[in-house]
């Protein structure tokens, strides 16, 4: 998955578990860390693990 | 323009200079300009303030190379008649073209608080810097060769610091400043052979604290490469005077892209880190192109003239596209300081919108602007600027201001994109 694909994926997802949970995504894509941490500070959301191509985002709101 | 221009007096060779046995003329007379130079320099003035032509109008890839000044391109024009020979021969041709050679150094000289014979003129940006982190890791191996920069140094300066062989990037914040207690650690560490920092970045356009980060590296001994490509000409620093060698390029502020500078000050503990010869004092080799960089001496000298006026225009501009993105299109990620930052440049990132398709589709509506996105840059990564300060990497847009860019292309910028991005946005589900 190229960018923002991952990015699109998870917001997509996101919704579908409740407030607390986690989400674990699985990207190769080089842009993926960074912006997983850009997009979890811009929508108030927890990155909990960045390990690539293993990413865990905690939901919070 | 002069109707017509004479070799005998296009560089002002004066009468009794006579025949001379070194190529470097007397200070004396560079210190005065000779009249036709300053006729170019004045038409450089009228440009800066002139109407874009319709070629660059929608050009706003400044941080690409400001395209070529005209007054630029005449002096280049004018020099390829009078100034073409070898600057090392006794011969005619070649003392023209060493004159014209003197009067570049001493434009650069001038604004960066040097001498003249400190400054040099190399191929590129990427070969100054290359020339000035090798250089003084050479002249300084017996103390050590760890290299210091920040993490959002031009790519050139962070290659050439991880071939010196050991390189420490100190960490910047979100907006890109350079935290200076991180710094003065790393300065400090034993087997520190130099440290390098931008006084502006070439991408978010944020400015370092390059006079404190300087006094730092004064007080532990260590020389300061100062990265001056984005602000030169751009905005006044001459008063800082802590750094050992600083380096520079013609083509961001409207020069040759074929003309790199690097200044050795008197001193530093610098070895040309390659095979030399005769020329420029054995620290760059081969003929230098002295036409081309007569034309970046004259460009360079238009923005030393016009002041403040376009700094101030520009730095308006980019505000009002600063705060107009953000009010018209969601989810927009800005990047660097909105106020200490040099005047032209601006970069933001759309989120869910790939920077490729946002490129492309702003070139089809009139705008030429640059990307740090890994689909859209010229590599598979996305921008190590970005992704050190924390931003947004991917629908990345980086906007340089050209010295011509007016408020109404601004105004027609922010006209376009929003339905470019929600029309992008729609594609991909994410509306």
């Amino acid at each position: 998955m190229k960018c923002p694909r991952p990015i699109i994926e998870i917001a997509r997802r996101i919704g579908e578990v409740r407030v607390g949970a986690l989400v674990e995504l699985l990207a190769d894509d080089p842009a993926a860390g960074p912006d997983l941490a850009a997009w979890c500070r811009m929508r108030g959301q927890t990155l909990i693990a960045s390990d690539p191509p293993r990413f865990v985002v905690r939901r919070e709101s | 323009m002069p109707a017509q221009v004479s070799a005998g007096t296009f560089f002002g060779v004066h009468p009794n200079l006579g025949r001379r046995s070194n190529h470097r003329c007397g200070v004396a007379f560079l210190a005065v300009r000779p009249a036709p130079i300053q006729h170019l320099l004045n038409a450089g003035k009228r440009y800066l303030r002139r109407v874009p032509d319709p070629v660059s109008e929608g050009f706003l890839d400044s941080s690409s190379g400001e395209p070529l000044l005209p007054a630029a391109r005449q002096a280049w024009i004018d020099a390829q008649l009078a100034g073409w020979g070898d600057p090392v021969r006794l011969h005619r041709p070649g003392r023209l073209a060493a004159q014209a050679l003197d009067q570049a150094r001493e434009v650069v000289a001038a604004a960066l608080g040097a001498r003249p014979d400190e400054v040099i003129f190399t191929a590129s940006a990427a070969h100054s810097n290359q020339a000035a982190i090798a250089g003084l890791a050479l002249g300084r191996h017996r103390i050590g060769r760890r290299i210091v920069t920040t993490a959002i140094d031009h790519s050139s300066i962070l290659t050439a610091a991880a071939a010196a062989g050991s390189h420490t990037a100190v960490e910047v914040d979100h907006e890109g400043h350079l935290d200076l207690g991180r710094w003065a650690g790393a300065v400090a560490t034993e087997g520190t052979a130099a440290a390098c920092i931008q006084v502006a970045n070439h991408e978010v356009g944020t400015l370092q604290p390059y006079t404190e980060a300087a006094e730092i590296c004064l007080r532990a001994e260590v020389p300061l490469v100062l990265d001056a490509t984005t602000a030169l000409g751009r905005i006044d620093f001459g008063d800082v005077s802590g750094w050992s060698v600083l380096t520079g390029w013609a083509g961001a502020f409207g020069g040759p892209a074929s003309v790199g500078i690097l200044v050795i000050k008197k001193g530093a503990r610098w070895r040309a880190p390659y095979p030399t010869d005769d020329y420029q004092d054995g620290r760059w080799p081969g003929v230098p192109d002295v036409p081309a960089i007569h034309a970046a001496a004259v460009a360079l000298d238009c923005w030393l003239q016009s002041g403040h006026a376009v700094g101030e225009r520009q730095h308006d501009l980019i505000h009002r596209l600063r705060t107009g993105i953000v009010q018209r299109v969601p989810d927009v990620d800005v990047a660097g300081d909105p106020v200490r930052r040099v005047p032209h440049l601006l970069t933001f990132s759309v989120l869910y919108v790939d920077g490729e398709t946002l490129t492309l589709e702003l070139d089809k509506a009139g705008f030429a602007v640059a990307s740090g996105s890994a689909c859209s840059a010229s590599s598979e990564h996305p921008s190590h600027v970005l992704a050190a300060m924390g931003a947004l990497t991917h629908g990345n847009v980086r906007i340089g201001l050209t010295c011509t860019t007016t408020a109404a292309e601004i105004d027609r910028f922010l006209d376009v994109l929003p339905p470019i991005v929600a029309e992008i946005r729609a594609t991909v589900g994410t509306s």
